[in-house]
Formats: C-alpha cells, structure tokens, sequence
C-alpha cells in the first residue's frame, strides 16, 4: 500500500531560524499518526507544509505517491490550532463558503452540511451568528467545515480544546469513525492520553528535527527498561527483607503496610530475563504481584526529549 | 478563478450587508444634503440683515456720498445736535451713527469723522465707510492738481487684458482653474476612496487575524487570492456606496433646492472667496453673456473621454496600489492601535498630492513642480487627473508625460502588489509580535 504521505529530508527556515531539519516521516495510509513534540519544535511548521501553505526550502514531499500539488488541497481536511470563523457571519451561510472554497459545489455542500448538523445535533444553528455561540458549539461547525469535503487525509491540531468532556468524546468517536471508513489522519496534541488512546503511529518532533517515529507498540517495547512492580506478602519480618532485597536488587521505590503484612516495590532488573529474580523472591515470600511496567507514551515523550538534553 | 469570485462574493457581502455601512450610505447623502441646505438658509437669513447707519453731516464736504446697497442704507439728520443725534439712534435701533464734524478743508473733516456703534463695528461696513472718504479724497487731490470729476470718472475704468495663443485663439481668464478643479474632483474622489475603502480592507485582515479564521481560509487558497478577492470585494462595495451617495445627493440636492427654493448663484455671491469647488462655477454669471457662451464652449473642449478614461486607468492602478499596502499593513499588525505608525507614511504623498495639485498646478499646470508630481507613482493618480482637463499635446500634457507617467504607475503597482503580498503572507500567520519596519524587511526575504 503507497502511504498517503512521504516527506523526504524537508528543511525550513525562517531567516536564521531552522523550523525543520532534515526531517523524514512516512505516514501509512489509513491510519491514525500522532505528531507530537514540545510547543516551538517545529510540527506546526510541518502541517504548513503539507497544507501547501509554506513551502520548503528543500526536500520533498508527496502525497499518495505523487509529489505535492496544488490539485492535493482538496483532498487535506485541517483543523488548525489557531481556528476561528468569521464572527457576524451565520453558521450556515459560512460553512457553504468553506466548502466551496475547498472545491464542493453548493449544492452538495448543502446536502452534506444537513448530514452532518443532524449527526452533531445542531440542526437548530443554521441561521445563528458565530458570535452567539459558545466557544465549544463553534468547534463543532469548525470541526464539520473540516471533514465536510471527504477529505484522503485530515489533520487535526489539538482537535479537543474547548470541548466539554461529552463533546469531546463525541468528537472522538467520530474521528475513529472517520478512521473506519478509510480516512488517514494526522493528528497533533499534547495530551498524552488521546495519543495512547488513538494512535497506531507517532513522530516525535524535537528543536526542528525527527528524534523518533514508528509504531507506537514498537516504540514502547524499545523504551521498555525492565522494570518491574512486585507485591510481597510477607510472615513478620518487614524491614529485614526489604534491606536483603536492597542489596541484591536495585529498588526504586518501596511501601510497607504493617498491618496487611504487604510490601509493594519496583525494581529495575539489567536485562529482560526475569527467571533468577522470581526464583529468588519465591524462596522469601508470597509473591502476589509480579507485573512488567510498560512505559506511557507520556513517559516516553518527557524520557526522550530530556536525553536529547538541552 | 472560481474561488476568487467567491471570496470577492463574500467579501462584497459582508461589506453591504454591514449594519454600520447601511446606515452610513444612506445616512450620509442625507447628512450631506441638509448641511448643504443648512449653510444655504443660514446664508440667505444673514444676507437679508440690513444695517442702517445713521450720519449726521455738519460739513459740507462730503455730500451726495451715502448710496444706499444691498446691505447698508443710511440715513441723515439735519440740523440736530451730536448728543440728540446719538440718542435718536440708538432709539431707532440704527446699525450705528456716523459723526462728520465741520472743518476747514475736506482733510481735516476726514480726519475727525467718527463712526460710533454699539458694539465694534463689523468690518463690511467699516470698509464701504472708508471706501467712500478715500473716494472723496482722491478726488479732491486730484481737483487739487487739476483733474475735474468727470475726467476722474472717465480715469477710473477698470481694465482688463485680453490674452489670446499664438495660434490666435482666445484665452479665457480662469479658465485653468476651473479645468483643474474639474481634475482636482476626480483626484479628490481617488484620494477619499483610497483612504476610506483601503483602511476597510486593513480592518477586514485584522478581523481574519483576530477571529483566527485565516488558517482554515489558506488552507483552502493561496493568500494572494484571498488579498485580491478582499481588495476587489471591498472596492466593489465602495463603488456600490459612491454610486448610491451621488445619486440619492444629487436627487436630494435638487428636490431641496425645489422646496426650499434657495438660489445658489447667491451662495456663490455671498461667500467671499469666489473659489470654493462650487462658486468657483457659479462666480461665473458676473462676466456677460458672451462671456458665459465661450466658457461653455471651453468646458466642452475638455477632452472628457480622455479624462473619464484616464480617471478608470489611475483610479484602479492607485487603488490597487494603497489598498494592497493597506493589506499589507492589517497583515502585520494584531490590532487597529498598532496601525498608527504605518499608516502615515501612506497618508502623506495623499496629502502632498492633493496640496500639491491645489496650490502649484492651480497657477502651473505645466510647471517643473505639477510635471514631477504627475510621473511619481504614489502621487500620480491625483495630480495628473488635475492636469488633464488642458488636454493632450500642445497646450495640454506631452504625451510622453502621461504614457511615461501610466507606465511608472503600472511598474510601481506590480512591485508594490509583489511587496504587499510576500508581507501579507507572512503577517497573515504571524501572532503577538509588534511587528518594526525592521520586521517587515525580514519577512520580505522569507521565501
């Protein structure tokens, strides 16, 4: 399968800043892509770049197999982190303009349109002025002008800002219903938890440059450091123990509950061979928990960005 | 293409469907028309005040001098005294009493005449009062010398000297300025368009900026369509606006004018300086009939075609010119306030034109200073317009002045658009920074 888009080596600067450096990515098709990346590092760049909006000083992109075009536009769906509408405007009115700026005729915009503000429960808006709606309702028409044309692939940046939590599952469930139905998307935050929930892939941006991309289940296993939290039910002698275990294993953090006679630690083992360390455990206790911790993309994201230092 | 008609459909609807741009069109004819009307009746109300002076005569010097005017009668005692004179005055509410003592010789009687009014006098009739003893005095001077009063009479005839082209056509006095207040009107009409529709183009990019719509908008186009469609959207408007002000001002004008029956060649009279763009046409009935029949036949030598073509030419060349930088300008700033340090620098050639071409093309229209001011691109628009009314060729403008001036304009537009555009692009993106003229220069190397 072509992937829907290959950036090769792209680099742009804006006078004597670098906003991108060489960077590379391939994003399959029908997938959900996670491009993340501290605030400055260079991923808002980027989707300019792939919206034909800037263009790069070197290096090449392209889209579904061929090279980026102005003909693509219609086929990009994007929801930019700086959005708004225009604010006298009616919701209707303004939303057939945009969609036939992305090359919808009107009437199929209509009809479109209707789908859509029945699916989201908003038929009532149409003739309401953006100014008289909160700033979640507007979302919601933006969110509709963005996917209205069908785009091949669509690029949401912070899609969930200035969503109440319903809305923004709502939303949620619609961009993996869009997913479902063939669309690849590009999808840019910084809350970790909706990476971890929706992305097959993801690229980590760092100061204009790629520092990692791949599947996120792969890239979790590499980040996996063997580290283990353990639960010990112990007969009595608590401290003993856990001074024994302290000079065998390098423990990260422990709690003793007296009471329950239970003691719960993490411990990091050099490799991933866990069978010495069970048996060893086995011989002193109970052991009630053995569970390998496997790193949040949260984890992984602050862990990577802090070994390439500052 | 299609795209571009649709942002200038939009762009034109906003515009006219815009609360405050409703009222102002048609609030403004009307607004227009009555002030018009108002200064008309004020006029008219104050022309009817006639003063009375009141002169009590003891010489017998000056006599025979007190002709009653439009504005001032006099009337004269006899044979009362100065105090009773001054009392009847006032108790018949005279404008002032006019005191001529007796003397020995008309000088001395000049010298001790005594105007005395209730308050300080105004200054028309101050001026008729010396008009006449300066009269009488020449007059005795003269006699002194030997000069009787009919020849002075037959001395004082005005002159006025006839001036004619080689070629043996004659020349009408005024006639430049008149042609070049005819200019000076479509110039007026570039300059005020210029400023009002391109500072709605500037506030209509901030308000993309601000509503952070323009990402999700050039995501769809290039922002070099979008600027253009904003700038022909707006100017469409404007156009929409000017149509409907001359019309409804000019409907107004002349059903006011039906009712409240106000004559305006007596508008033009009554203001003093007879060279406001109005009187200055309506100050014409003074010269005689024949007179008025050469000045319709000049007016109708003016080459209108040429004017009205080259008007279209310079008024969409200079538009596009200012309303881009205007762009340009709402582009790099986040709000209105910001505005302020770029927009004079554009308000200035305006300005400079508009003097310009009042004070220098007015006396010259060929002089050194309206031909430079005609071929520099950013003043072009106006003053040439002024100087085209003479024509084309001899007696008018070279030729080669008008086609170098349009090609100058259409080389400036074309960098200027250039220029606009490259900061547009960049500005329209660019978020909090207060942008320095240092900031614009780096963005026009960004590619």
């Amino acid at each position: 399968m072509t992937p829907i888009l290959v950036a090769e080596q792209v680099s742009k600067s804006f006078g004597k800043h670098a906003a991108l450096h060489d960077v590379s990515l391939e994003i399959p098709e029908n997938c959900i892509y996670g491009l993340l990346g501290p605030n400055g590092a260079g991923k808002t760049t980027l989707i300019r770049i792939i919206n034909q909006i800037t263009y790069p000083d070197s290096g090449r992109v392209f889209f579904n197999g061929a090279s980026l075009a102005p003909e693509h536009i219609a086929m990009i769906g994007y929801l930019p982190e700086e959005r708004g509408l225009y604010k006298s405007m009616k919701v209707g009115e303004q939303a057939l303009y945009l969609a036939q700026l992305k090359g919808l005729s009107k009437n199929e915009a209509r009809k479109r349109l209707k789908y859509w503000f029945e699916r989201l429960e908003i038929e009532g808006w149409w003739d309401k002025k953006i100014q008289e709606l909160s700033k979640g309702m507007a979302q919601k028409v933006q969110f509709i002008v963005t996917v209205l044309h069908q785009p091949k692939l669509l690029i949401f940046d912070e899609p969930f800002s200035g969503f109440d939590p319903i809305n923004a599952n709502k939303i949620k469930e619609e961009i993996l219903e869009l997913k479902k139905a063939g669309t690849s998307i590009i999808f840019s935050t910084h809350r970790m938890e909706s990476v971890e929930e929706l992305c097959e892939y993801i690229a980590l941006i760092h100061k204009s440059q790629k520092v990692l991309d791949g599947k996120l289940s792969d890239i979790k296993k590499a980040h996996k450091n063997n580290v283990f939290k353990v639960g010990l039910q112990l007969n009595g002698h608590g401290d003993g123990l856990l001074k024994e275990l302290q000079e065998r294993f390098q423990i990260l953090e422990s709690i003793f509950d007296p009471l329950e006679k239970q003691l719960d630690f993490t411990l990091r083992l050099p490799s991933e061979d866990t069978s010495e360390a069970l048996t060893h455990l086995t011989s002193l206790a109970n052991i009630n928990r053995f569970e390998e911790t496997i790193p949040s993309a949260n984890d992984i994201f602050i862990q990577t960005i802090k070994a390439k230092g500052e | 293409m299609n795209k571009l008609w649709l942002i200038v459909k939009r762009e034109y609807l906003a515009k006219v469907r815009n609360k405050s741009f409703v009222v102002m069109t048609f609030l403004s004819p009307i607004l227009m028309v009555g002030m018009v009307v108002l200064i008309a009746y004020l006029t008219k109300i104050n022309d009817s005040e006639k003063r009375i002076i009141a002169v009590l005569n003891e010489s017998s010097y000056v006599h025979n001098q007190f002709l009653p005017s439009e504005s001032m009668a006099f009337v004269e005692f006899r044979s009362i005294g100065f105090e009773e004179a001054k009392d009847s005055t006032q108790a018949m509410g005279y404008y002032g009493l006019l005191h001529i003592p007796e003397g020995p010789n008309l000088e001395t009687v000049a010298q001790s005449a005594f105007l005395y009014t209730k308050e300080n006098p105004v200054s028309y009739v101050l001026d008729r009062l010396e008009g006449i003893f300066e009269n009488r005095l020449r007059q005795e001077r003269l006699q002194n010398l030997g000069v009787s009063a009919g020849d002075f009479a037959a001395v004082e005839q005005e002159f006025e000297i006839k001036t004619a082209t080689f070629d043996g056509q004659k020349n009408l006095k005024g006639i430049n300025e008149i042609k070049a207040f005819i200019g000076g009107g479509f110039g007026y009409l570039i300059m005020m368009f210029i400023i009002i529709y391109g500072g709605f183009v500037m506030r209509s990019v901030i308000e993309e900026k601000t509503s952070r719509i323009i990402e999700v908008i050039i995501s769809s186009v290039k922002p070099f369509q979008l600027m253009l469609g904003k700038i022909v959207g707006t100017s469409l408007a404007g156009i929409t606006q000017f149509a409907i002000w001359i019309f409804s001002a000019s409907l107004l004008l002349f059903l006011a004018l039906l009712l409240f029956d106000i004559d305006m060649t007596a508008m033009g009279e009554a203001t003093p300086m007879g060279s406001n763009t109005v009187n200055g046409m309506t100050a014409l009935p003074q010269t005689p009939e024949s007179g008025i029949q050469q000045y319709a036949n000049e007016l109708f030598k003016i080459p209108w075609l040429l004017l009205l073509v080259s008007f279209v030419v310079y008024f969409v060349l200079g538009y596009l010119i200012y309303s881009s930088i205007y762009a340009a300008i709402g582009a790099a700033v986040d709000n209105e306030t910001d505005t302020q340090q770029f927009i004079f620098p554009i308000i200035l050639p305006l300005m400079l034109a508009i003097y310009v071409g009042f004070f220098s093309v007015f006396s010259n229209p060929h002089g050194p200073i309206a031909v430079a001011f005609s071929l520099f691109p950013l003043t072009s628009p106006i003053v040439m317009l002024m100087r085209l009314p003479g024509g084309i060729g001899e007696g008018g403008v070279p030729l080669w002045q008008l086609l170098c001036s349009i090609l100058l304009l259409v080389l400036t537009f074309l960098a200027i658009v250039w220029l606009a555009a490259k900061i547009y692009r960049v500005g329209i993106l660019m978020y909090g920074k207060k942008p320095t003229y240092k900031e614009l220069y780096k963005w026009l190397k960004y590619s």
